[in-house]
């Protein structure tokens, strides 16, 4: 991005070097393309437009289950968008591209452009322009109040100009914090880049549910995380030791079923430190050393104790996922792939094995079909459950989610539908080989994200003085004055006082230039009215 | 509470209607300009109209038709009513989201309703300051009225939702400092978009243009006194605009784990970011001609609709507030 001011002098001419190296002079030429102002541009538009499809289309780092839902939608679109990156725009190569491009660019234009504005900033204001009254602003004062260069200067200081006087003539020059701001501004944008960077190498982040109760206590390593992505200098053996277990987790919801409040009470086990209780909740995360917890989401676990034939029980709190349904309808499943293990024999029976599948509705309506609660709060609790009993299909290998039963086993056969049964808190259910189901009450569960984010003090600071910058370039204005004392002339009709010429330049767009320097002029002249106005300015 | 602000929304945007068609009437009784020196009543022009720089010493047949004299009096009336009624309805529209807000008992900005109903008055109040200080640009408000009937007309049909307090999620003194931002730095590029899409009229009228869009110019005020004002406005906001993005930022720190996660929000906040970047830029370079750069403007508005109805209405993310889902 070239410079927009006009330079102060136009460097001489280089005298035309014969015989230039084909290959340097090519790679010289796109430099000064890339450093163009046109070029920059350019990118500036692409960067802009390369973002829409990160916007339009899912994205994995944002919604990975909305991008696997897209590939079932377009199974024959999604694979050839994968290929170029759509589903991760902002990590993708054309993405980087661009921004690398653009950050080489911004690189190859501020050094330069630092250079020169030291060089500025140590030379003196230049000397003034022969002929005064051709600049915009142009005044000529007769017998002013001061009217030696050293009082012209004293008066310009106090108004802090940054003044010269070189013989009869006084040269000033205001506003370097508008090209400084520029360099600011530009700066701080390589070093948000940088925070953004760290972030991402050094940083790392896990997503989980947490159920309440000492038994379900979490400890932060790489397996207890539903969800983990560690930036790739982390290592799975560098997360920070720590243990959290949910202590109590309370919501207030409003008549109409809108959330008031939420907050989560914790006990929180950091190395070297007694086990000490916290709270939290959304907009206020618990910031621990190593890193932050943040609260996303919140639900219940239904408590499902199962007694098998043998007289075995078993107890499940996994946690019901909600439906996107804001009244907060749940639903989830109760495996116990244990079950009916004869206790004399110790053998497992693989086609008894037990699991339950349904729908939890913290207020459930006064009646059927109980699908679908009537408010998020447990006002009239019930579970909604169907029951089977079979092979679950657990030790097949094949991965599935803990959150539903393997179809593929209800379909063939092997996992048999035993009943249905609506249960309120307390109730027991009697299943058909007289084995019972007790729905004991529920949990309440939270869902995490757990992350520590290095680089973020970097952002932040780089964002001050991005902003700083930035107003600095936008509302300071360069400009440049001169005064020149001439000698009394013999026979002056002014009686021997000297005469002093005022001129003025704005080196940027400044609409009220004109005024200042009527100031100006007015306190070197000490508001005499003698001044003369040779021409107007632009306004 | 809440009754009466509904009932000062539809009072406002009858009362900008009321403007609009002044401003209408302003337009079609003629150019006052060119009267301004030959008429003996010059006070009366100059006043509203003959203040634009340079034109008072357009030489101008001496002898001027009496009729367009008095038509053009007429005018410099219309568009002072027109003023004073855009002025009315802005304290109507100000009624309206100070009892909205005590309605609620919060800031009046929790969803969508409420984020278009003080955007536009941030963008009409802006106005007021510019008319106040530039009367010259008072032709302007034309399209501004129109701008501000269109906009609240479709809040009140299309997005209006009952007082409700905020969700958990809001319930942060960021949401005051981020969105109040994202509001006033929304409301200058909304008042900044009328004279971008002015001047690019006028610009080509003054070019020699006479096929649609541009005869609709031929009574603005001069291009360059439009394209300054394009300027000044966008680069008042976009300092605002930027502390907004960044306020938006530590907030999502916050409340989502993470300052930046190209949430379809954020993703078109970044687009209208560079593109108005692009646009200070352009207008700063001189190889750009002046055209090119207003209409990176006039984009970069049409970036900030997108990202408030587009996004709003077809993509899900977390910034779903609007409440008209």
């Amino acid at each position: 991005m070239t410079s927009v001011d006009d330079r102060p002098a136009t460097p001489p001419a280089e005298a035309p070097r014969r015989r230039v190296n084909p290959v340097l002079a090519l790679l010289r030429n796109s430099w000064r393309q890339l450093t163009s102002m046109r070029t920059a541009l350019i990118l500036l538009f692409l960067l802009a437009i390369a973002a829409i499809p990160g916007s339009v289309l899912p994205q994995r780092g944002v919604n990975p289950e909305n991008v696997d839902k897209w590939f079932v939608d377009h199974p024959d679109l999604a694979p050839r968008l994968d290929q170029i990156g759509m589903f991760g725009v902002f990590g993708s190569v054309w993405f980087s591209a661009i921004y690398v491009l653009l950050f080489t660019s911004l690189i190859g234009c501020i050094l330069p452009r630092t250079r020169d504005h030291v060089r500025a900033l140590r030379m003196r204001p230049p000397a003034a322009p022969k002929r005064l009254e051709r600049l915009p602003q142009h005044a000529v004062l007769e017998a002013p109040a001061a009217a030696d260069p050293t009082a012209i200067a004293a008066v310009l200081r106090r108004r802090r100009w940054r003044v010269t006087v070189r013989g009869n003539e006084v040269s000033a020059e205001k506003g370097y914090l508008k090209e400084t701001g520029n360099l600011l501004f530009h700066t701080s944008l390589i070093a948000v880049l940088l925070g953004v960077a760290v972030g991402s190498w050094y940083g790392w982040h896990g997503n989980r549910i947490l159920v309440a109760g000492a038994d379900n206590a979490f400890c932060n390593t790489r397996q207890q995380y539903a969800e983990a992505s560690l930036g790739p200098r982390v290592d799975s053996a560098d997360l920070p030791p720590f243990c959290l277990t949910l202590e109590k987790f309370e919501a207030d919801y409003l008549d109409s079923g809108q959330a008031s409040r939420f907050w989560a009470t914790v006990s929180v086990d950091e190395p070297g430190g007694t086990p000490r209780t916290a709270g939290f909740s959304v907009n206020s995360p618990l910031r621990l050393d190593a890193a932050n917890v943040y609260l996303l989401g919140n639900g219940y676990a239904p408590v499902l104790k199962y007694t098998d034939r043998f007289g075995t029980s078993q107890t499940s709190d996994d946690p019901f996922l909600r439906t996107g349904d804001p009244n907060a309808t749940e639903e989830g499943v109760a495996v116990f792939p244990d079950a009916n293990v004869d206790p004399k024999t110790g053998t497992r029976a693989p086609d008894q094995q037990v699991a339950f599948d349904g729908l939890y509705l913290p207020t459930a309506g006064d009646r059927a079909p109980y699908v679908a609660s009537q408010f998020p709060a447990e006002r009239n609790p019930a579970l909604n459950l169907t029951a089977y009993r079979g092979n679950l299909g657990l030790d097949a290998g094949i991965p599935g989610s803990v959150y539903q039963l393997d179809q593929r086993q209800v379909d063939n056969g092997k996992l048999k539908q035993v009943g249905t049964k609506l249960l309120r808190p307390g109730e027991t259910w009697t299943l058909d080989d007289g084995s019972t189901l007790e729905f004991v009450g529920t949990r309440p569960y939270v869902t995490l994200a757990i992350r520590h984010a290095p680089g973020q003090t970097l952002l932040l600071v780089a964002s001050g003085t991005l902003l700083l910058g930035l107003m600095g370039s936008l509302f300071a204005r360069r400009r440049r004055v001169w005064f020149r004392v001439s000698p009394p002339a013999g026979g002056s009709p002014t009686g021997g006082s000297s005469l002093v010429e005022a001129g003025g330049l704005p080196r940027t767009e400044h609409p009220g230039f004109a005024d200042e320097f009527a100031q100006l002029v007015a306190a070197v002249s000490g508001g005499g009215p003698e001044q003369r106005r040779a021409r107007e300015g632009d306004e | 509470m809440s009754a009466l602000s509904d009932q000062l929304v539809t009072f406002a945007i009858l009362t900008y209607l009321i403007a609009m068609i002044s401003h209408a009437v302003e337009f079609a009784l003629g150019n006052a300009r060119k009267v301004a020196v030959a008429t003996p009543a010059r006070e009366l022009v100059g006043a509203g109209v003959g203040s634009t720089g340079g034109t008072v010493d357009e030489p101008v047949a001496p002898v001027a038709p009496p009729r367009p004299d008095r038509s053009a009096a007429r005018a410099a009336l219309a568009g002072r009513i027109a003023a004073w009624l855009t002025a009315l309805a802005a304290a109507l529209h100000l009624g309206a989201v100070v009892t909205r807000g005590i309605a609620a008992e919060r800031m009046p900005w929790g969803n969508m309703y409420e984020f278009v109903l003080t955007v536009t008055w941030i963008g009409v109040a802006a106005w007021l300051v510019v008319l106040w200080k530039q009367p010259s640009l008072r032709r302007l408000g034309l399209f501004l009225t129109l701008v501000m009937v269109l906009l609240l007309a479709f809040a009140e049909l299309k997005l209006y939702v009952q007082v409700v307090p905020l969700m958990p999620a809001l319930q942060s003194y960021w949401f005051i400092i981020h969105v109040s931002t994202i509001i006033f730095a929304s409301g200058i590029f909304l008042l900044g978009v009328v004279p971008a899409a002015a001047y690019l009229m006028r610009a080509g009228w003054e070019q020699g243009r006479r096929s649609f869009p541009y005869t609709l110019a031929r009574r603005l005020p001069a291009a360059a006194g439009l394209e300054r004002l394009t300027f000044t406005t966008h680069a008042f906001a976009f300092p605002i605009f930027t502390f907004a993005v960044i306020a938006g930022a530590i907030w999502a720190e916050a409340a989502w784990g993470r300052a930046w996660g190209w949430d379809p929000k954020e993703t078109w906040a970044f687009i209208s970011w560079v593109v108005y970047a692009g646009y200070l830029h352009a207008r700063a370079t001189p190889s750009v001609k002046r055209n090119v750069a207003t209409w990176i403007a006039v984009v970069g508005f049409l970036t900030m609709l997108m990202n408030l109805f587009g996004v709003n209405f077809f993509f899900t993310g977390l910034h779903s507030y609007a409440g008209v889902n």
